[in-house]
């Protein structure tokens, strides 16, 4: 792993996730550690409810971390603003957006927000910006559409496109790929995975597409009950990670192709 | 936006409307005044004295009020709908009219508690403004002091209607103590008007609704964002708290100060935005809070020139008219949509 600090965007280091009631802490996950840099696609995977989301939530800032910290672009997270976080960090969540009723171009439109005076008035540039998003994820057809017209795999690129229109260092997705079929699953992936390279921006994703993500990852958060690991796709195969993700009796993880398969 | 082009011509034709509106709103009533007279008396003097008093200090008052009772409750309508992300919100789900049907019950219904020449004093206009504004501003403080522990917008909704029902309790126990005159007279409050209301008084309305309009408009921006709902508006730099109280602040004053002047004036709130969306099809703010200000003073002018029953001596309650002209309508609407636009 390559120690250019000048490339590292996010860094987490001694992190622990989690709920603080009154008095208790139900801790979730602890010492997490990883530092992604720029320009990396980056997966996030891990069985149901081992704190994926939890750990995302807390890099996104709407929940607080209860220990260790992250430090994006060289800055505590604690100490970054509201908008100097909207300016680095965009996000693209699973919670369906409240009006449906926005026109494409509007909703990405609104990615400029941090960037727009106090009415939201779009600029020449912003509007060069927001037709550049919408170019990159390839739909520039749909920028006239309403969202309840849209397919789940649409406006999935729709939201993508917003994010990208925000201009920040990272993006970060939770479950970009759910309701999406087979096919737009690795549209979607391999989408993300070109705008690294295009765009160098990182892109942080949570997912259940273990296969797709060992395909087309740089780098990969593997949460486990006892630990999180972080590496490269290859390293953790072959250290295998993968093997013990999930419990042995219903499928298995086969090395060779790098693909869980059912146990017959 | 580089949509808002396209609503120019709206724009002006609704504009058109409303000044039509006015003058026909001005022009009836239960005495026949010819329109050039109004004309003349609204842009210069008429020798008929009466004429002169009748307009001046009578009708154009109240279509002034109309206006701002119209554009109010619309907007504080829209505020609440998207900031409840919830198209049946208005702008009384924060309980503000029940706070101030409270202040009011309290003087009217109470007063009896106070017995002979105290009551009297009590029951006076004024008292009745005073007590509605302090009804819906303690409660008002109650929700705003409550959403700043809760974090979640749709407890707040749920903790407006909570003392919606409190207060409405303690107003049916003090029915239940009351005289039958003063019951009366406090449903001849809930019938709504908006008439009665002197130059002066219509400044004081003026002035404070100015404010909530002003704070509503500073708040453009954070309710496009809340439109991705509360996470992702965070995410673009929205100072949620800040702009939740500021949304709320405005709601209440606008709403608060027509209730106080003109009584719980139902359905206008809740409607309009809905009619505004189905007529504009966009759910930017920026078109929405001007398209909504005077589609809401349209409606309110000719639901007041309805009530006024032309030709008749009669006026009818502003509350019922409001509900019987405009529920089909919206339901029309709806059917022909099929579909709740928010």
């Amino acid at each position: 792993m390559s120690k250019d600090h000048n490339n590292i965007i996010l860094k987490a280091s001694e992190l622990s996730i989690g709920y603080k009631a009154k008095k208790a802490e139900s801790v979730v996950a602890s010492n997490i550690n990883f530092e992604l840099e720029k320009g990396q696609l980056i997966g996030l995977v891990g069985a149901n409810g081992i704190g994926k989301s939890t750990l995302l939530r807390t890099l996104i800032k709407v929940q607080p971390a209860l220990s260790g910290s992250t430090i994006l672009n060289g800055k505590d997270l604690k100490s970054t603003t509201s908008l100097e976080l909207a300016k680095q960090l965009s996000i693209v969540l699973t919670e369906p957006i409240s009006s449906k009723n926005l026109l494409v171009y509007e909703l990405v439109a609104l990615g400029r927000h941090p960037y727009t005076n106090w009415i939201g008035s779009l600029t020449e540039s912003d509007i060069a910006i927001v037709n550049n998003a919408l170019k990159l994820v390839n739909i520039e057809d749909l920028k006239t559409k309403r969202c309840y017209e849209l397919s789940d795999g649409q406006l999935q690129k729709v939201m993508l496109a917003r994010a990208l229109a925000q201009d920040t260092d990272i993006i970060v997705l939770d479950e970009p790929t759910t309701h999406l079929d087979m096919y737009h699953k690795a549209y979607i992936l391999k989408l993300l995975q070109k705008l690294t390279k295009e765009t160098g921006k990182t892109i942080l994703f949570s997912s259940h597409e273990i296969d797709l993500a060992i395909q087309l990852c740089d780098t990969m958060i593997v949460m486990q009950s006892d630990k999180v690991i972080f590496d490269e796709p290859c390293n953790l195969i072959s250290e295998g990670v993968f093997a013990s993700l999930f419990p042995s009796d219903l499928i298995v993880f086969d090395t060779t192709s790098g693909s869980f398969r059912v146990n017959k | 936006m580089n949509h808002q082009k396209a609503y120019h011509f709206q724009f002006v034709l609704l504009m058109a409307i409303l000044v039509v509106c006015f003058f026909v709103n001005v022009s009836l009533g239960s005495v026949h005044i010819p329109f050039k007279s109004i004309f003349g008396s609204l842009f210069g003097s008429i020798d008929n004295n009466t004429w002169e008093v009748i307009i001046t200090d009578y009708r154009l008052p109240k279509a002034i009020t109309a206006v701002l009772v119209g554009s109010g409750l619309g907007i504080s309508g829209l505020l609440m709908q998207t900031l409840f992300r919830n198209p049946l919100a208005g702008p009384f789900v924060l309980g503000i009219t029940s706070g101030a049907s409270l202040g009011v019950a309290l003087v009217i219904l109470g007063s009896g508690l106070f017995g002979g020449f105290l009551a009297t004093a009590l029951i006076s206009k004024w008292s009745i403004v005073i007590a509605a504004s302090l009804g819906s501003f303690l409660v008002l403080l109650a929700v705003l002091a409550v959403s700043n522990q809760v974090r979640d917008t749709m407890a707040i909704l749920i903790i407006g209607l909570m003392f919606g029902s409190i207060t409405a309790a303690v107003v049916s126990v003090l029915s239940y103590f009351s005289s039958a005159e003063q019951l009366q007279q406090y449903i001849f409050w809930g019938f709504g008007s908006l008439s009665n209301l002197s130059w002066q008084e219509l400044l004081i309305f003026f002035g404070i609704y100015l404010v909530g309009i002003l704070l509503s408009v500073v708040s453009i921006k954070g309710l496009n964002s809340l439109l991705l709902g509360e996470n992702y508006a965070k995410s673009l730099g929205l100072n949620l708290k800040q702009s939740r109280v500021i949304i709320i602040l405005s709601t209440s004053l606008i709403a608060g100060t027509i209730t106080a002047f003109a009584g719980p004036i139902a359905f206008i709130g809740l409607a309009i935005p809905h009619l505004t969306r189905q007529i504009f099809k966009t759910s930017n703010h920026k078109v929405l809070l001007p398209a909504v200000f005077l589609y809401g003073a349209i409606v309110m002018l000719i639901c007041d020139s309805i009530a006024q029953l032309p030709g008749s001596d009669y006026t009818l309650p502003i509350n019922a008219i409001t509900a019987i002209v405009g529920a089909p309508v919206v339901i029309w609407l709806l059917v022909r949509q099929r579909k709740m636009m928010f």
